[in-house]
């Protein structure tokens, strides 16, 4: 078995009396697809903060290729290839979509003390930036203001801009959250052709996209890990079901 | 009425040329005064445009810049003066009446005050960012009064107007030109400096902090170089704004003029090339007509003003090209 690219030791964060993340250890490995479910409140978005690096875990560790990345801030795991998306798109709606890909490109590169050359005109920039959008199928929408794009396009620009950064692992957050059904069997394409470029640890409620891609998939309930397995293993599994599925599926 | 934002710029570049040229051949050395001094205000606002329009962080203690250039700018010459020592601990300097030795002085103080200011207040934003730069500004203006050595709350004056070679500064055309070809390489720089990768990412931290964060990038980063940047080019403009006055007083310390050069920038159009130089010629052309008909020309400045944020948000620049946003 390979190593993990990304690792969670004994995750635990406390909110006052609220055990959002207790002892969660979960792995990537390389070439597939992790999901992470469970119901609202479960405490998957505490989970990412953690790993991406925007909360501090109470005591446990998170692992970047095996390098223990627990006190780096965000910049630094971004930088070392721990690219994500956000459950609400977080892009800059006054700028262009390219625009918005460059940046990505631009931190990547760590071109941002540069001061005189044109950010649109530098080749090694801009040919990131296209390469990134064109494997989304934004390719069109250069000019295109972000503003005006659709919701769907935003989760594929979200998507876009993770990949920018050349990542070593990608962490999304409800990259489906709020499209319709045509956008989610698009989006669950793409993803599907991502895992090759990099694993993915994906926090998902649409249970069709999540049983179409995972290779493995955790549950969570009130912060604990109670089962990890693949999907099948999953679906049939009696303590996940009166946890969760069962109301839903 | 939608016109081109490039007609506007050169239309407003020719008309900063043109005018000082026509007063001189009319002999009216007061006009080419006039239009000196919205160019410094311009200059003054320009550097605040860098953090507020493109940074998206509204400082209103952008007279301490302002204030250090000018009292720069009012020791070094009052020591070349006076013909006395001015000690500054390491070494000992008999003050001097340079344009660019003052002018680098200027900028490299304010630089390191912006360094300083900026390191404390951008940890935080909105309402709090406002009153720990105004809290700043305040101390500033406080010292300045208190600063008996210096002139204290009258002030200091310098007699005759600091040099640059080769040039007669003491006529106003010619001091003019220094501080129009100041104001047009700042405006180059920025220019520059908003198109490059550190403008992008810069205009993107005012948009989405964690986005930039996500991207590698540090949002503190770069809105605290920009601030920097900021501070200097803003404490130019206050050294050249004493050698306009050959005075130096407090006021330029003052939380209204901090605000006067908010208000320059939303007059013109916020985070626009050109948005602080329409401000400053307007504002200045307000001061100077209105100010000669009535003593309450502000109340009508406050009504233009009014009328620019409730029915113009983009400014004049705005208002002529139909595009409210600088970035659309």
């Amino acid at each position: 078995m390979s190593e993990p690219l990304l690792e969670t030791r004994t995750l635990v964060k406390s909110f006052g009396a609220l055990k959002a993340t207790d002892n969660v250890s979960i792995d990537l490995r390389p070439g597939e697809i992790h999901a992470v479910i469970g119901p609202n409140g479960a405490g998957k978005s505490t989970l990412i903060e953690q790993i991406c690096g925007g909360l501090v875990p109470d005591a446990g560790q998170v692992f970047l290729e095996g390098r223990d990345v627990s006190a780096w801030r965000t910049q630094a795991r971004a930088r070392a290839g721990l690219a994500r998306t956000f459950q609400i798109s977080a892009l800059c709606m006054e700028d262009s979509v390219l625009e918005n890909a460059l940046l990505g490109a631009i931190g990547a590169m760590g071109a941002s003390w540069r001061f005189w050359s044109g950010a649109l005109t530098r080749p090694e920039l801009r040919e990131r930036a296209e390469a990134a959008l064109e494997r989304v199928g934004l390719e069109d929408e250069h000019d295109t203001q972000c503003a005006s794009l659709s919701h769907g396009e935003r989760r594929q620009l979200e998507v876009g801009m993770a990949l920018t950064l050349a990542p070593r692992v990608l962490v999304m957050d409800e990259p489906m959250a709020g499209i319709g059904a045509g956008g989610s069997k698009k989006l669950t394409e793409l993803l599907d052709s991502l895992r090759e470029t990099a694993p993915i640890l994906l926090v998902e409620h649409d249970m069709d996209a999540v049983f179409a891609l995972a290779d493995r998939i955790s549950v969570l309930v009130y912060g604990k890990v109670i089962a990890t397995g693949s999907a099948q293993e999953i679906r049939t599994s009696r303590a996940v079901r009166e946890a969760y599925l069962g109301q839903e599926a | 009425m939608i016109v081109n934002e490039r007609a506007i710029n050169a239309l407003v570049i020719a008309g900063l040329v043109g005018l000082p040229l026509w007063a001189l051949v009319m002999d009216e050395p007061f006009t080419i005064t006039l239009v000196t001094r919205a160019v410094i205000l311009a200059l003054a606002a320009a550097g605040l445009n860098i953090i507020l329009g493109f940074g998206g962080m509204v400082s209103f203690g952008h007279a301490v810049f302002f204030g250090i250039g000018g009292y720069t700018m009012g020791i070094l010459a009052y020591h070349a003066q006076t013909y006395t020592a001015l000690d500054l601990g390491a070494f000992t300097t008999g003050g001097t009446k340079s344009m660019p030795l003052i002018w680098l002085a200027a900028m490299g103080l304010s630089a390191i005050v912006a360094l300083f200011i900026g390191l404390l207040s951008l940890r935080t934003s909105g309402v709090y960012f406002i009153m720990i730069t105004l809290a700043f500004g305040q101390m500033f203006y406080y010292f300045a009064i208190s600063w008996a050595q210096y002139g204290g709350e009258d002030g200091l004056s310098i007699y005759v107007r600091n040099d640059f070679p080769g040039l007669n500064t003491l006529q106003p055309i010619q001091f003019f030109a220094i501080c129009f070809a100041l104001l047009c390489i700042v405006l180059f720089v920025k220019a520059r400096l908003t198109a490059s990768p550190f403008g992008l990412a810069l205009n993107a931290a005012r948009q989405s902090g964690a986005r930039v964060e996500t991207a590698g990038l540090s949002p503190l980063r770069l809105k605290l170089l920009a601030f920097v940047i900021s501070g200097a080019i803003t404490g130019l403009a206050g050294a050249l704004f004493a050698d306009l006055n050959r005075f130096v007083s407090p006021s330029m310390f003052s939380w209204q003029l901090s605000g006067e050069l908010i208000v320059l920038i939303i007059i013109g159009g916020v985070g626009r090339l050109m948005g602080p130089v329409i401000g400053a010629c307007v504002y200045v052309a307000l001061e100077h007509v209105l100010g000669g008909i009535t003593e309450f020309w502000h109340v009508y400045l406050g009504l233009i003003l009014l009328s620019i944020v409730l029915f113009a948000r983009g400014g004049l620049i705005g208002l002529l090209t139909g595009k409210e946003g600088a970035h659309v």
